[in-house]
């Protein structure tokens, strides 16, 4: 074969036309006479001309500028994304080239440090999780309770499947979509409209048999689910109970789930080392009890000896993989999300438990101290009664939107407007405090509200 | 390798011994010389039902996962789970101590489809 230093240089018009000639045509275009006539495009694509790099890049800088980044605004922002500080060795380490540009590099005798990296991460969420496996991570929180729901049938053999409204509307939506066409039921069970959390009496009326309950923890009102209750409640019927953490850095300082009975635990990793970033990429994880193992989706990476009894690392349990497996395999999924779980794995190995603990204790404070500060303007009252982590609900007078909006002018994102997700919760805002607000961002969250009130009340007068 | 002649055989190298009313179902010592170290077998509920020609559990070995097929249609009357906590004994004595279900046939002429030992023998020569 000829030697060619540059694959991705396209063919040079001598190479197109002798192809043509092997295959027997005057032109490429020729090829495309199947298409009616009157069906082809004539004239040239609408679209802009060529921009030489330096144009693109100034281009693409006016396009930024007219987007507000957390840097240049205060975030009260959560709802499954959380802004929190990333030390800059995170990005260092995942950012050498034997980690960051490696496509699943998960032949052992080339690829044991990723191997490794992989085997930390799982060993990290099921101290996490209180869970006795994981898996090598899944794409986001989101895809990770639809496979979860999944993993509960094949499990249980059941197909009628709860979640809580208190789920992130979208984890639950995604789930839906995974569910469709698979002859599953499903139901989203009420939440206690004063505690703001699952209904475990809809629970324990339910007359089916039933593959699994997933609620989330806590729960997209940031409100602490009471889990061991649950777990009673779905086990009675038969059920496996799943929790999903859309919030992973609660696991620094609340109960694992595995010790409250749970069979499953999924969430989102973005929390730990992965920027806000538009919504992406972002990090599923998985653990479950050992029964379970076979029946979980994904990868796993193990811990063995090669033959001079060293400690080496291999990806384990693949025969139930799609490329061995087929149609049979346990699931679909045969990757998994390397660059994120590697971030994660860094990040939490540079917290370590006390430093982890201490910044879930942090994010405790600044959120209590934000619902204090909140609270004390007069027309902000709170929604629900349950304890919460480093999120909660607050009900507001007047228009949420509109007062968000305003808030935003002052450079504040207030938190998220859940009129859109729940039609009674049509005055209520989601806001979230992390160790990225200070004080005085607070303080401030708290003098531009009563300001804005203020305001409207004396508009309303005039 | 062994071949009891008092066994009924499947192409699928499941193995069929008649109790009286009930089958017992196993998989044969070529199936488990082939597939190596039993590390896992998944089998059905008591109560459950198996239909003949389909999968009615997996067995796993290091090298491969594979799927058990039933050689009869019926209710499954007995699991062996004591293989379910030593796959082990699959290797060890696959007719005997390593059984994997009983079931009560739904329709008897299905043990007509069956293999003889000897034809089964011959099955396996051919495919090596």
């Amino acid at each position: 074969m000829e030697k060619r230093g540059f694959t991705c240089i396209p063919h040079t018009d001598e190479e197109i036309a002798r192809m043509c000639g092997v295959v027997g045509i005057a032109s490429v275009d020729e090829l495309l006479n199947v298409l009616p006539g009157e069906l082809r495009l004539t004239r040239p694509l609408r679209l802009p001309e060529a921009l030489s790099e330096q144009e693109v890049g100034s281009l693409l800088r006016d396009m930024s500028r007219r987007n507000t980044s957390t840097d240049d605004c205060s975030c009260f922002l959560g709802a499954g994304a959380y802004n929190h500080y990333i030390p800059s060795a995170v990005d260092h380490i995942i950012s050498r080239s034997e980690f960051y540009t490696a496509y699943t590099p998960y032949q052992p005798e080339i690829s044991q440090g990723t191997l490794q990296s992989i085997f930390e991460y799982q060993t990290f969420i099921c101290q996490l999780t209180g869970m006795e496996v994981s898996n090598a991570s899944l794409y986001d929180g989101a895809s990770a309770v639809a496979e979860a729901v999944l993993m509960a049938g094949r499990i249980t053999g059941k197909n009628h499947v709860l979640l809580s409204s208190t789920l992130h509307p979208e984890y639950r939506e995604t789930a839906l979509t995974y569910l469709e066409g698979g002859g599953v039921s499903s139901r989203v069970l009420p939440y206690c409209p004063g505690k703001g959390t699952t209904m475990i009496q809809a629970v324990e009326e339910c007359k089916d048999d039933i593959a699994c309950l997933v609620v989330q923890h806590p729960n997209f009102f940031g409100s602490l689910e009471e889990i061991e209750a649950l777990s009673r409640a779905v086990h009675d019927k038969g059920g496996l109970l799943i929790v999903a953490v859309a919030e992973p850095l609660s696991l620094g300082i609340l109960k694992p789930p595995g010790e409250l009975g749970c069979d499953i635990v999924v969430g989102e990793g973005q929390s730990f080392g992965s920027p806000l970033s538009f919504g992406g990429p972002y990090l599923g994880f998985m653990a479950t009890r050992e029964r379970y193992l076979r029946q979980m989706p994904g990868r796993i990476v193990g811990q063995t000896v090669d033959r001079n009894g060293k400690r080496a690392f291999c990806l384990t349990l693949a025969t139930r993989e799609q490329h061995i497996r087929r149609a049979r395999a346990t699931s679909n999924i045969c990757t998994n999300q390397g660059l994120s779980a590697l971030a994660c794995t860094v990040y939490l190995a540079l917290l370590g438990k006390k430093g982890l603990m201490e910044l879930s204790r942090l994010n405790i404070a600044k959120a209590a101290y934000l619902k204090k500060r909140l609270l004390d303007v007069k027309e902000i009252s709170a929604a629900f009664t349950s304890p919460c982590f480093n999120e909660f609900v607050i009900k507001v007078d007047g228009d949420p939107e509109g007062f968000l909006e305003e808030l935003l002018e002052h450079g504040i994102v207030g938190g998220l407007s859940l009129g859109r997700f729940y039609p009674e919760l049509d005055r209520h805002i989601l806001v979230t405090a992390t160790e990225m607000n200070t004080k005085e961002e607070i303080d401030r969250y708290g003098e531009v509200a009563e300001g804005l009130f203020a305001r409207s009340i004396e508009e309303t007068r005039r | 390798m062994e071949f009891p002649k008092d066994l009924k055989y499947t192409k699928e190298h499941e193995w069929v011994r008649e109790e009286g009313s009930v089958v017992v179902v196993g998989i044969t010592d070529y199936a488990q010389d082939s597939l190596g170290d039993v590390v896992y077998v998944e089998l059905p509920q008591e109560g459950g039902s198996v239909t003949k020609d389909e999968p009615f559990g997996v067995v796993e070995s290091v090298k491969a996962v594979s799927d058990l097929y039933s050689p009869v249609t019926g209710n499954v009357v007995e699991v062996n789970d004591a293989i379910i906590d030593s796959p082990e004994v699959i290797n060890d004595d696959p007719y005997g101590d390593a059984w994997m279900i009983k079931v009560e046939l739904s329709n008897a002429e299905e043990l007509n489809d069956l293999l003889s030992a000897e034809e089964y023998q011959k099955y396996i020569e051919e495919e090596k």
